[in-house]
């Protein structure tokens, strides 16, 4: 058995003064792999990733038996601890690059500006040298015009790739994605997986891939755990998933339109109330 | 294609031939300049409609400026001949640009109380304010914006309660009452501060104007007790705009700081690890500068009403004391000419202002 | 958390009468219903704030003042008496006599109904005024755009009390001319928020449906745009209306306003300025009612603003 990266048991998050329970009791770890987290609106997965990170608002209330990440307890950690792991042993991507990188610094400064942070002793020179190269890493040609430039300049598919150069400039273990693709053209989207497909493999990173899509993160992830309502309802190898045992998973698989099998109408998912109560503990890989 | 049927086709839907198609977009520069062309034209009319309104404003006068010339008595003739001479009878479109025609040579007319051209009235005082609103604005700005930005980071707590104490009583207590009650605290009760004017009335005239700011130009000159004097009466005037600068502008940076720490790019910033004060600095105010630009230019147009109140309060002998006085001895052609000149400030400011954001704002560029 | 609105069975077992019934129809018959059913629930809302509560309470203690002066106090607000005058407050004289040796309380009491006057009328004259500019500039776009807003920078190019300064110094002291001069100023924001209202509006399904059906821009307009520009305009117009207060006391104080020997509380810190070394209770007095009104309005404007405007507020 690998170790994992991050371990996490019964996670409970709860806003506004504990009336909503927006992650309930949550268990799973991450070794060296992709591990895809499925949900719908609402389901809580991405409220899980920003926890890893404690980058939740300060109104809410994380609680958890365990949540650490290669030993360090991230529940007690402080915020200067956690400004040691942050950007440097843990990444997070978000969705949209629009609205995610700051819109009056240019990119290649704002790529810089982990790297500098995090190896204060650096020149400016070798953090630029650095930009440039993680740049090039993600497959942006012309590296030194597109460091000048503004997020606004940029097109979506550029503006992910610099996100990505961002997370992993200072060398991180664990990249979280929120998303990073919904808010790209869908074409672009698979240049972009593959690009973390890629920088996953070769850099021995740990991946957490938030996502609504299902039939994504399938193709994607070696692994794949489903969220309903705050509760981790199903896990399994995605290879696996077409054995999945769980009526929410089932439901999910049937609404995905085949294109060798059309049905004349799209099934709709059921809801049952049980799945609000259901709950499953991670098994032993 | 087989399905083009099937595509809607949009209302507009024409086909071009070839020669339409094929324009050519225009020189980039050709852009430039009209767009330039269309900021100055937008100038030049606000500009001739801020003088239209004052003209208007001389006309609507109830009084009669052919009486106010002769006195009440007068025979026909003599009424008639001073009529034509101030040109009453043409259009009021010649009245208006024979107007125009005065203001841009100077010339707003003669002070009936102090005889001489306002234009040479206004130059002499006009330092006096500025002194007043510039000690103003570096109060408003040096204690507005921390804590309005503070109040915003650390909302909620004791700080935020202030500020947002500090701004309401600025917004809701009339600053000549403020004047008023501070003049009688420290002024009459306490003997700390100065009374009218810029200085004692012994060191009147005994500093060389240079600048015509008094700090300055006694400073320069050594001249230390009319120096101490001169602070001893800017103070309380000074302080009392500032705080109303204050009340501004950190209710106004309080408010865009909140709209920039709910931004998904502070999310980011904070996943790089990076720590609350460059999070704040480096990345939320740095969108705000802008912002906070245009708040200065607002400002200072607040501070020129401000001075017209305050200067009358404490006797500052400045542009609001020139027109509140010409307002008292009912001479109108200070009245017009005052605020004209206000109007004329704030319009410059303004557009320096705006000027200034197109620069330093990155997406407008 | 309250529903917006209930199921008919929740409805039927609501204790009190058929009026709260009425207000909880799940299903309002009419304009006039659903007006007053979103009123309510408004006032829900802003039942929650108690700054503005408070801000409120002052108005309507403003109100009642101003309507029942005469019941308040005995003395007659422009009588003099000069042996009584400059005495400080006693039993007799609340809140002391000024130089006239009228007394101070109820120059205050009287001087409510001036400043309630002023601002009932600015309201009136300075909402409509500029919803209508701001819907039509927004509408029409193209030169109509251009030529008021052009109008509206020009207002804009002077600070409100300069311009009003000068509007009423053209023509000539006294209340109502005040009032003008005040509105004059007081209409370009609205315009300008109006305005861009408007624009975001335009676009919108709803109208060009309408639109299709054959409506006229002025139906268009007052009908379907308007409506959706009046709460945002309600806020600005109470926060705003703070300023006005501040103005017309600024106008007061420097001798445009309502004239001698009428009570108001700007004029009535003016005349009170030479003898506030000794007396300064007859400055105090009204200062302290020009910041109570103004802070209510700021109050009320801003829990308002949470209730109508969520989105604009911090």
């Amino acid at each position: 058995m690998s170790t994992s990266l991050i371990d996490i048991r019964n996670l409970e998050i709860a806003f506004g003064h504990g009336t909503v329970r927006a992650v309930r009791g949550v268990t799973f770890s991450l070794g060296q792999e992709k591990l895809g987290i499925v949900g719908e609106s609402g389901s809580g997965k991405s409220t899980v990733g920003r926890a890893i990170m404690k980058l939740l608002p300060p109104t809410a209330i994380v609680s958890a038996q365990q949540m650490t990440f290669q030993g360090v307890d991230l529940l007690k950690a402080d915020e200067r601890a956690m400004m040691t792991i942050r950007g440097r042993r843990i990444g997070l991507i978000l969705q949209d690059p629009k609205y995610s990188l700051n819109p009056v610094m240019r990119v290649g400064e704002q790529i810089a500006e982990t790297y500098r942070f995090h190896y204060p002793k650096a020149t400016a020179k070798q953090a630029f040298e650095q930009m440039l190269a993680m740049l090039d890493a993600v497959k942006i040609r012309d590296v030194e015009k597109v460091a000048r430039l503004y997020p606004h300049e940029i097109s979506g598919g550029m503006g992910q790739r610099v996100m990505i150069a961002m997370m992993l400039i200072a060398e991180p273990e664990v990249l979280i994605a929120d998303e990073p693709t919904s808010a790209l053209d869908v074409t672009v989207r698979l240049e972009i997986l593959a690009l973390l497909d890629e920088l996953v493999a070769r850099r021995n990173l740990g991946l957490i891939f938030i996502s609504h899509d299902l039939n994504l993160v399938r193709n994607f992830c070696d692994r794949v755990l489903i969220m309903y309502a705050g509760r981790v309802v199903e896990v399994l190898k995605a290879r696996e998933l077409e054995s999945a045992k769980h009526p929410y998973t089932q439901g999910l698989l049937a609404s995905l339109p085949s294109i060798d099998n059309p049905p004349t109408r799209l099934p709709i998912l059921k809801r049952d109330p049980a799945w609000l109560h259901d709950n499953v503990l991670e098994l032993p890989r | 294609m087989a399905n083009a049927d099937l595509v809607s086709k949009r209302d507009s839907d024409t086909t071009f031939s070839e020669e339409e198609v094929a324009y050519a977009a225009p020189h980039p520069l050709a852009i430039l300049l009209r767009r330039l062309a269309g900021r100055v034209v937008a100038i030049v009319t606000t500009l001739l409609g801020l003088l239209f309104l004052t003209f208007s404003m001389g006309r609507l006068l109830p009084a009669d400026p052919v009486l106010a010339i002769t006195g009440p008595e007068v025979s026909k003739e003599v009424y008639d001949r001073v009529y034509n001479e101030l040109g009453l009878g043409q259009p009021i479109l010649v009245q208006f640009l024979s107007y125009v025609g005065r203001v841009a040579t100077g010339d707003l007319g003669t002070s009936a109380t102090t005889g001489q051209p306002i234009l040479t009235d206004l130059l002499a005082i006009f330092p006096a304010t500025i002194e007043l609103a510039v000690i103003a604005m570096i109060v408003g700005a040096l204690v507005g914006v921390p804590l309005g930005i503070t109040a915003a980071v650390r909302r909620g707590t004791v700080i935020d309660h202030v500020a947002r104490i500090v701004a309401l009583a600025g917004h809701s207590i009339p600053i000549f009452w403020t004047g008023l009650m501070a003049l009688f605290v420290f002024y009459a009760k306490l003997q700390l501060v100065g009374a009218s004017g810029r200085v004692d009335v012994f060191y009147e005239g005994l500093v060389t104007p240079v600048t015509g700011f008094l700090l300055i130009d006694s400073a320069v000159e050594g001249q230390w007790d009319v120096f101490q004097s001169a602070l001893g009466h800017i103070i309380l005037p000074g302080a009392i705009l500032g705080y109303y600068s204050v009340a501004y502008i950190s209710r106004m940076s309080r408010s865009f700081m909140l709209e920039q720490l709910s931004q998904e790019y502070i999310v980011t910033a904070r996943a790089k690890g990076l720590g609350r004060r460059k999070v704040v600095w480096r990345h939320a105010f740095r969108n705000i500068r802008v912002q906070l630009l245009t708040i200065m230019a607002l400002t200072f147009g607040g501070l020129l009403e401000g001075a017209v109140l305050i200067e009358t309060v404490f006797g500052w002998p400045g542009l609001g004391q020139y027109l509140t006085r010409g307002l008292q001895m009912n001479d109108m052609n200070v009245v017009m000419g005052a605020v004209l000149t206000i109007g004329a400030v704030f319009l410059t400011i303004n557009i320096l202002s705006d000027v200034l954001y197109r620069i330093l704002d990155p997406r407008t560029r | 958390m309250t529903p917006m609105t209930m199921s008919t069975e929740q409805a039927d077992h609501i204790d009190g009468g058929r009026f709260r019934k009425w207000l909880h129809a799940p299903e309002p018959q009419g304009w006039f219903q659903s007006s007053a059913q979103q009123f309510h629930q408004g006032w829900l809302k802003f039942r929650l704030h108690p700054l503005g509560l408070a801000g409120l309470a002052i108005i309507v203690l403003l109100i009642l003042v101003a309507l029942s002066a005469p019941l308040l106090t005995a003395y007659d607000p422009i009588v003099q008496d000069m042996a009584g005058r400059l005495s400080p407050p006693s039993a007799e004289h609340w809140l002391g006599t000024d130089n006239f040796g009228r007394d101070v309380f109820a120059r205050i009491v009287y001087g409510a109904r001036t400043t309630l006057y002023i601002i009932i009328l600015v309201s009136v004259i300075v909402a409509p005024m500029g919803l209508l500019i701001g819907t039509c500039s927004g509408y029409f776009g193209g030169i109509v755009d251009e030529v008021l807003m052009r109008v509206t920078d020009i207002f804009l190019s002077f600070p409100g009390l300069v311009l009003a300064l000068g509007f009423a110094a053209a023509l000539g002291p006294g209340i109502t001319n005040a009032i003008i001069a005040i509105s004059l100023t007081a209409w370009p924001p609205i315009a300008r928020l109006a305005r861009a209202e408007t624009l975001s509006l335009r676009k919108a399904d709803f109208i060009a449906a309408v639109r299709l059906q054959g409506a006229t821009p002025a139906t268009i307009i007052t009908r379907h745009i308007l409506p959706m520009c009046i709460p945002s305009v309600i806020v600005r117009v109470t926060l705003n209306m703070a300023g006005i207060i501040i103005t017309a006391a600024g106008l007061g104080f420097l001798g445009l306003g309502a004239q001698p020997p009428w009570p108001e509380w700007g004029t009535m810190a003016a005349t009170g300025r030479e003898f506030m070394l000794d007396s300064p209770w007859v400055i105090a007095a009204p200062g302290i009612a020009i910041a109570l009104v103004s802070l209510a309005f700021n109050l009320v404007g801003d829990a308002l603003r949470d209730v109508l405007d969520p989105r604009g507020s911090q």
